[in-house]
C-alpha cells in the first residue's frame, strides 16, 4: 500500500492508523488511530452512529477504509477478504446458521478450514463446553432461547480460536438481568481463553465493567481512551464527561488561578475552586458527579464549593437517595448520596424547599474552556 | 353443531377454553361449501367426464359409445406417443433448468442489491403478464424471424426448431420463477453471509451453503411453477416450434379438435397428469421440510 512496509513492535494484535471510512458525505470513521494491546478486553463505546460499529467491521473486514491503515498482528489487512483475516466476529443478531444444527453452525469455521469431521466435532464440543452449552449440539438455533443462541454464537468464534474476537453489542437483545449474567459469563471466558477481545456497545455500565480499556467515541472520533477507572474518574472532554455516568456541569470566569488551583465563578454567588491548570480570564466548565456533593437542609454556608438550591424531586434508589435541585439562574443539578451517611433531615424535605450543597476541592473536574454546551448524547441510565 | 356442544365447558374454565381455543376451527365447516360445491363442479366434474371419455371407444366419427374399455391407455403407452412424452418433459425440464438460471440471478440481484428501485424492478418483471399470452409469443416469433429486422441483423436463425421453443418457454414463464425466488431472498438475512465468510467460507461456498440452501424451498416452488404449465404447453410449441416439434398438448388438442377422438385426447391428458404427480409429490415432500427451519 504505503512505500513504508507497516511494522509493528508485536505487543498489538490491532492497529488502527488515522483509518478514515466514508459512507456518502458522513465520515463514519475520521482518522481514527487506535492500537489494542494483545490479550486486552478492549470495548468501544458511544452513542448510536458514532463509528464504534464501523470500526470492528473494518476490522473484521466487512468494510475496507478509504484511507489509513489497518494492522492485524503486524501486517497490513487492508484489502484482506474477512475469509482470510485472523479475526472473528459475535453478531448482535447472533446470525446462527438456521438450517444447521448447534454442532454444525459451531463446526463451520472448521469445516471451511478443511478439519476432518471427528476433530471438528471434537473441538465444537469443547467450545460448547466452555459457554457451558453441552446436550444442545443436535437441536436448531431456532428452538433456543436468545441467551443461549449468543452462546451458540460465541462458541463458534471462539472455536477457531482467532487472534481477535470482535463483538457486536452481543447481548444488545437480551433483558437485564441475563445481560448482567452474560457480561460475567463473558469476562470469565477472555480470561480463560485469553484471546484479545474488542467489544461494541452503547452500554456505559457493560464497558466500564468489563473492560481493560475503553475508547468513548463519537462522531467518528475517538475521545478518550483509558482504563474504566480513569475514564469516569478523569474524563478529557465535556462529552466524555456527559456520556459516562452523570455529570453536573458548571461554567464561568476563571477568577483565581495559582499553585495548581483555580477559583470559577459560575455566578449566582457560586464560586467553584477545585485543582487544575486554568488560565485567569478565560472561561472554563467544571463537571462535578453527582456522588461527589453533599446536601444538608437548610442555608447554604456561603463559602466557595458551596450552594443555594431548591428542590425539584426525591427519589429513593435503595440504598441511595437522589435529589434533583434547582441552582437559581444556572439550572437544574443532580446529588446522589448514600443514604446511611446522608443527613437524616433530607428524609422530610420536599420539593419547593431549601437545601444547601457543598462539595470538596478535588471534586470539580476542569473539562476545558467552553465551546457552546451542545455535547448533547442522551444521558444513559446508570447501571 | 359441534361448536354447541362445547360452549357449556367454554362457561365453565375460560382459561382453559381460551387456549384450547386458539386452536379450533373459528368458523363452522359448512361455510367452505361454496368452495367445494365450485371445485366438485369445475374440477371433479370435468375429471369425471375426463376418465369416463378415456374408458370410452370411438364409433365412426364423433359419436361415443361409454364403457370400460382400456385400448386407449394401451396406445398411450406405444412407443410413438412416449417419445412425444419423453420430448414434453425433457423440453419443460430444460426450459425450467434455463429459467433457474436466468431468473434466480435477476432475483438475488433485485433482493440483496435494489432498495430504491426494487419495487419498480418487480413491476417491470410482472408487467409481461398485462399483455396476452399470444400477443407475447406471437411478439417473439417476429422477433426471432430470420427475415425480421433482429434475428437478421444477429444472423440468428431459430425459428420453427426446439430451440426457438426454449426461447419462448423460458421467456413466457421466467416470472412466476422469479416471483417466488424472489421472496425468499427477501426473507434471507444476509448476516449469515457476513457471518460465513467471517468464519473462513469463500463467497461462492458461503452462497451455496447459506444463501442457496436457504432458499432452495423458493426455488423448488418457482421451478414446479414453470415445470408444471410448461409440460402442458400447446400454444408455444405451435407457434414458434412451428408443428415441428411437438409437444403433448400438440397431440390432445390435435385429438380433440382434428382427429375428434375425444377416448384417446382423454387417456393422453390423464397420462400426462399421472407423470406430474410424481413431481408434485416431490414438491410436497420439500415444501413440508422447509417449516423445519422456516425459510
Amino acid at each position: 500500500m504505503s512505500g513504508l512496509s507497516p511494522v509493528s513492535d508485536g505487543a498489538y494484535d490491532v492497529e488502527l492508523r488515522a483509518v478514515t471510512k466514508r459512507f456518502g458525505h458522513l465520515k463514519a470513521v475520521d482518522a481514527v488511530s487506535l492500537k489494542v494491546r494483545k490479550g486486552e478486553f478492549l470495548s468501544l463505546l458511544g452513542p448510536s452512529g458514532c463509528g464504534k460499529t464501523t470500526s470492528l467491521r473494518l476490522v473484521a473486514g466487512f468494510e475496507q477504509p478509504d484511507e489509513g491503515e489497518i494492522l492485524i498482528g503486524g501486517t497490513d489487512a487492508v484489502g484482506t477478504p474477512p475469509y482470510r483475516r485472523d479475526v472473528n466476529t459475535v453478531f448482535q443478531q447472533y446470525a446462527l446458521f438456521p438450517h444447521m444444527s448447534v454442532l454444525d453452525n459451531v463446526s463451520y469455521g472448521l469445516k471451511q478450514r478443511k478439519v476432518g469431521k471427528s476433530e471438528r466435532y471434537a473441538r465444537a464440543r469443547e467450545a460448547l463446553e466452555l459457554v457451558r452449552m453441552t446436550g444442545r449440539e443436535a437441536q436448531k438455533p431456532t428452538t433456543l432461547s436468545g441467551g443461549q443462541q449468543q452462546r451458540i454464537a460465541l462458541a463458534r468464534a471462539l472455536v477457531m480460536r482467532p487472534r481477535v474476537l470482535l463483538l457486536d453489542e452481543p447481548l444488545g437483545a437480551l433483558d437485564l438481568k441475563l445481560r448482567k449474567e452474560m457480561q460475567i459469563e463473558l469476562k470469565r471466558i477472555q480470561e480463560q481463553v485469553g484471546i484479545t477481545f474488542i467489544y461494541v456497545t452503547h452500554d456505559q455500565g457493560e464497558a466500564l465493567s468489563m473492560s481493560d480499556r475503553v475508547a468513548v467515541m463519537a462522531n467518528g472520533v475517538i475521545e478518550q481512551i483509558d482504563e474504566p477507572r480513569v475514564i469516569y474518574d478523569r474524563p478529557l472532554t465535556p462529552f466524555v464527561a456527559d456520556f459516562i455516568g452523570d455529570m453536573n456541569f458548571l461554567t464561568g470566569e476563571v477568577v483565581e488561578a495559582a499553585d495548581g488551583g483555580f477559583a470559577i465563578d459560575a455566578g449566582a454567588g457560586i464560586v467553584v475552586r477545585g485543582r487544575g491548570q486554568a488560565a485567569k480570564g478565560t472561561r472554563m466548565r467544571v463537571g462535578i458527579r453527582p456522588e461527589r456533593m453533599v446536601a444538608v437542609a437548610g442555608p447554604p454556608a456561603g463559602t466557595a464549593n458551596s450552594a443555594g438550591a431548591e428542590v425539584v424531586t426525591k427519589m429513593y434508589l435503595g440504598d441511595q437517595i437522589q435529589i434533583v435541585a434547582e441552582l437559581p439562574g444556572i439550572g437544574s443539578i443532580v446529588v446522589r448520596e448514600q443514604r446511611a451517611s446522608a443527613d437524616p433531615a433530607l428524609d422530610s424535605i420536599h420539593p419547593g424547599d431549601r437545601i444547601a450543597l457543598s462539595w470538596d476541592e478535588s471534586s470539580p473536574l476542569l473539562l476545558g474552556e467552553t465551546a457552546p454546551a451542545s455535547t448533547a448524547g442522551q444521558q444513559e441510565e446508570q447501571s | 353443531m359441534a361448536v354447541a356442544e362445547k360452549t357449556p365447558e367454554v362457561a365453565a374454565a375460560p382459561a382453559a377454553a381460551r387456549r384450547r381455543r386458539s386452536f379450533k376451527p373459528r368458523y363452522p365447516g359448512w361455510l367452505t361449501a361454496p368452495s367445494l360445491l365450485y371445485y366438485a363442479v369445475f374440477f371433479l366434474g370435468p375429471m369425471a367426464i375426463l376418465v369416463a371419455f378415456s374408458l370410452a371407444v370411438q364409433q365412426g366419427f364423433g359419436s361415443l359409445k361409454y364403457g370400460f374399455d382400456t385400448s386407449q391407455y394401451s396406445q398411450v403407452t406405444t412407443s410413438l406417443y412416449l417419445h412425444i412424452f419423453e420430448r414434453t418433459l425433457v423440453m419443460a425440464g430444460f426450459g425450467t433448468v434455463l429459467a433457474v438460471a436466468v431468473g434466480y440471478p435477476v432475483a438475488y440481484w433485485m433482493a440483496r442489491y435494489l432498495s430504491t428501485y426494487k419495487m419498480l424492478a418487480l413491476l417491470l418483471v410482472v408487467v409481461p403478464f398485462w399483455t396476452s399470452f399470444l400477443i407475447r409469443t406471437y411478439a417473439l416469433k417476429i422477433i426471432l424471424d430470420p427475415h425480421g429486422y433482429l434475428a437478421r441483423d444477429l444472423g440468428i436463425n431459430i425459428l420453427y426448431t426446439k430451440y426457438a421453443v426454449a426461447v419462448g418457454l423460458v421467456y413466457n414463464y421466467l416470472p412466476l420463477f422469479i416471483l417466488p425466488v424472489f421472496a425468499s431472498l427477501e426473507r434471507m438475512d444476509w448476516t449469515l453471509i457476513e457471518a460465513a465468510t467471517d468464519l473462513g467460507a469463500r463467497p461462492f461456498t458461503a452462497f451455496r451453503e447459506i444463501t442457496l440452501r436457504l432458499t432452495l424451498p423458493g426455488v423448488v416452488t418457482g421451478a414446479l411453477l414453470v415445470f408444471i404449465p410448461m409440460t402442458g404447453e400447446y400454444i408455444i410449441p405451435n407457434i414458434l416450434g412451428g408443428g415441428n416439434y411437438e409437444f403433448v398438448g400438440n397431440v390432445i388438442g390435435d385429438q380433440f379438435n382434428q382427429a375428434q377422438n375425444q377416448p384417446f385426447g382423454s387417456a393422453l391428458s390423464i397420462g400426462l397428469m399421472a407423470a406430474l404427480s410424481v413431481f408434485v409429490i416431490a414438491y410436497i415432500l420439500v415444501a413440508t421440510k422447509e417449516e423445519q427451519f422456516g425459510a
